[in-house]
């Protein structure tokens, strides 16, 4: 698309997506410190985790700031008002990835004072999933690609197999050892938690396409089987 | 289930098929298909020189006034050929009013600025009659409890404000079906544009209105539908919403989002 006649709006729209990008860069960050402190039963950097995800509020607070002030001031339509929308919409899934990756940090501080158990590396297979989900969703955003956009919308689906089979599993070695009931609920609950980020992803998607065409994406998005309830 | 959304199925109040203007040699509006539909606020927005004004004058026959103004193509009112010969342009102008830009009252007083058109039309039968008009148009022009005190001082002397709700309601006097307006808040303050703008949403539920505005935020405000043109052709007509959140057409993006160059 041209540039605007008012060359200072572009720059501004230029620093909303870049505050997006660092933004998305250190909730990466934050999920896969939290993942190493995790498979290296690594105390310090866990603790390094939880402190940083102060930053990442700092951002979505600079976020909401500074698209207050380019609805005021600006007065956004079409794309434009779309691209700020987005952007504020985005900050906070992003805040929440965040969220979760210090969540997965401070269960894994928890695991350190607990003997190793074995599906620790079942769990952190379905968070390297999540983790390539979550940054081909940044690179979509970047790129503005709307076409890789929907793809991650549809891999949603993969996530929610793997944390469907992941939850059984981890049922099936607590009865095996009822001394690992602890261990495996954190992790369970870790598998929740990167079970969700993968939904945020998902959730910047359909933001992504709607900055990008300006309507949601069509169709039900295919669920993957839920997990049993009894 | 009615399928068909309730706005569709309302007869367009105005009908325009392949409307061209020439100016002389100048092809000023080019094969424009437009449907103006009843009690909406239609607003016409495009760069100056898009044609924007110079299809709002098509509507009430404005371009006959000017030489060289050539009008082919057909534009119709509740079906009626506004082009016709047999047309009475007097009467025509009756049932599609005007709004300037500038605010132009007469130089009479503020009753007389009413009372003038119905007048010449014939409208009341005695002075009572005349008397409830003037009221009446007043008051829907929302100005009567700021001049009701003072009908015999000069509209002239009125603020730049008050001046444009008088000609507003002295469009209104003659009791039109549609209304035009070319600009008819760039004379005026962020209040008294407030209270045209407010004016304008009241008066939609009696009349068909169409605005040609400079004001991207203005067309936004105050219309049901936006029209957007370009050099003299029709690039993109929707809903306003549509137009200001999704636009269709590359070129409507860019001029609302002042990428234009």
């Amino acid at each position: 698309m041209s540039d605007h006649t008012v060359k200072s709006y572009d720059e501004e729209l230029a620093h909303l997506t870049n505050i997006i990008a660092r933004m998305g860069g250190m909730a990466e960050a934050q999920f896969a410190a939290a993942l190493q402190a995790l498979s290296k039963r690594d105390s310090d950097l866990a603790a390094r985790v939880v402190a940083g995800d102060t930053r990442v509020d700092e951002l979505e607070h600079e976020v909401q700031q500074f698209t207050v002030r380019l609805l005021a001031l600006r007065q956004p339509v079409a794309s434009d008002l779309r691209h700020i929308v987005a952007a504020l919409k985005i900050s906070s899934e992003l805040e929440r990835v965040a969220d979760y990756a210090a969540n997965v940090a401070k269960r894994s501080l928890v695991l350190n004072h607990m003997p190793p158990v074995k599906p620790v590396s079942a769990v952190l297979h379905l968070a390297h999933l999540v983790q390539e989900i979550l940054k081909d969703i940044l690179d979509a955003y970047i790129e503005r690609d709307v076409d890789k956009a929907v793809r991650v919308w549809n891999r949603d689906e993969e996530v929610d197999d793997m944390y469907t089979g992941l939850f059984r599993e981890l049922i099936t070695y607590m009865m095996e050892d009822p001394r690992t009931i602890t261990a495996c609920t954190h992790l369970m609950f870790m598998a929740k938690n990167i079970e969700r980020i993968g939904d945020h992803a998902t959730n910047i998607a359909e933001t992504l396409h709607f900055l990008v065409v300006g309507t949601p994406i069509k169709g039900e998005r295919p669920k993957g089987n839920t997990v049993d309830t009894e | 289930m009615n399928a068909i959304p309730v706005t569709d199925t309302r007869l367009a109040k105005v009908a325009a098929r392949d409307v061209n203007v020439y100016y002389g040699q100048k092809h000023a509006l080019k094969h424009v298909d437009l449907d103006i539909r009843a009690n909406d606020v239609t607003a016409l927005i495009g760069p100056s020189g898009c044609g924007k004004s110079t299809f709002l004058r098509c509507i009430n026959r404005m371009n006959d006034l000017i030489e060289n103004a050539q009008v082919t193509g057909s534009l119709t009112l509740d079906g009626d050929n506004i082009y016709d010969k047999a047309i009475d342009v007097v009467q025509l102008r009756a049932r599609i009013g005007m709004v300037f830009q500038k605010p132009n009252p007469f130089p009479k007083s503020i009753y007389d600025n009413i009372a003038y058109g119905p007048r010449i039309h014939g409208m009341a039968r005695d002075q009572t009659e005349l008397d409830e008009i003037v009221m009446n148009s007043l008051e829907k022009a929302g100005l009567l409890g700021e001049v009701k005190d003072r009908l015999e001082e000069s509209g002239t002397g009125l603020s730049g404000g008050q001046q444009q709700r008088l000609c507003i309601a002295r469009a209104i006097a003659v009791a039109p079906e549609v209304i035009l307006m070319d600009e008819p808040c760039s004379a005026l303050d962020p209040i008294a544009t407030a209270k045209v703008e407010e004016l304008i949403d009241e008066l939609r539920e009696n009349f068909t209105i169409v605005i040609v505005t400079h004001s991207m935020q203005q067309a936004a405000r105050v219309s049901q539908r936006t029209a957007f043109f370009h050099l003299g052709e029709l690039v993109e007509v929707g809903d306003t919403e549509q137009i200001f959140t999704n636009p269709q057409h590359p070129l409507t993006q860019g001029y609302i989002t002042g990428r234009f160059g």
